[in-house]
């Protein structure tokens, strides 16, 4: 079977998931190998994901620990006898 | 602040021992949830300082009701319940106070797609080094609609399984499924073009006369 880029689109998630049926990932797989723009999406997406999930981009506030460990430490103090 | 004392315990033990009366074991078991807990607070919010707040509340609200805990869910899955619960109250609350409608459903049928490139270099994470790529990430990750922010945050940043992060949102596999296909694809959209310029302005600041 041969399908066209905006069926390759559609799948995109879940084949770099891995998540696709074995059929499936094999039709798109033949398409990336000869599409150019699908294999660049491909990849510009794999890599977006890489940075986006990289812990230097949701960084915690300064101080952050010290007064979350401080409330609760209030709190156990307030329900200490 | 006290520096905590690892234990080599296992979570499920540590639960054990807080319950049982050994407190400040607390401190120990949140550790590792930190950051995820205020990025999903943050998800929802949008402001450092209201998700800082609300991340405590969570933990405070956790500590309180550990007792409800059910081992048969993952405590990560419990806490996250917690985080997105006390987030949306305090949103509601605001949304009251402004009388702004809260998230209005995004076109699950509208189509979206990708930005089309011709080849793709591989960008280093080295440029995460810099704010100003950094906040081009966070801002893509906030115009998201927050159903798909949600979903993208759960799987891709905290690396749930899709199971785990239905069952945190309460909704279904296959809308996970979609919500997650959808936030990649808009992302991939407005991140991939800007990227590739933030790259290449990276290469030029070595060259001799910049």
């Amino acid at each position: 079977m041969v399908i066209d880029c905006k069926h390759v689109w559609h799948y995109i998630s879940e084949y770099l998931d891995g998540a696709l049926p074995d059929e499936t990932r094999d039709t798109v797989q033949k398409h990336l190998d000869h599409c150019e723009i699908c294999s660049a999406i491909l990849d510009s997406m794999r890599n977006v994901i890489i940075l986006t999930a990289d812990d230097r981009v949701f960084e915690l506030p300064v101080g952050f620990s010290e007064r979350l460990h401080t409330r609760i430490d209030r709190e156990f103090m307030r329900m200490a006898p | 602040m006290k520096v905590p004392q690892i234990s080599n315990r296992t979570e499920a033990e540590l639960i054990a021992a807080v319950l049982g009366g050994e407190i400040q074991l607390y401190h120990e078991l949140i550790q590792p949830y930190e950051r995820s807990v205020y990025v999903m607070a943050l998800s929802y919010v949008k402001n450092e300082a209201d998700a800082e707040d609300a991340a405590q509340e969570t933990f405070v609200r956790a500590f309180r009701k550990l007792s409800s805990f059910r081992a048969e869910s993952k405590f990560s899955t419990w806490l996250m319940s917690i985080t997105i619960n006390e987030a949306r109250t305090r949103l509601r609350r605001q949304a009251l106070i402004r009388m702004e409608p809260l998230d209005q459903l995004p076109d699950e049928n509208m189509s979206i797609s990708p930005a089309l490139l011709r080849d793709w270099r591989e960008i280093p994470s080295e440029v995460l080094e810099r704010e100003e790529v950094r906040n081009l990430i966070l801002r893509a990750v906030e115009q998201l609609p927050d159903i798909y922010r949600q979903v993208f945050l759960l799987r891709d940043v905290e690396e749930l399984t899709v199971s785990e992060t239905a069952e945190t949102l309460n909704i279904s596999v296959p809308s996970v499924k979609v919500r997650l296909h959808r936030a990649r694809l808009m992302l991939q959209k407005q991140l991939a073009p800007q990227l590739k310029t933030v790259n290449r302005t990276s290469k030029r600041r070595w060259l001799p006369w910049s």
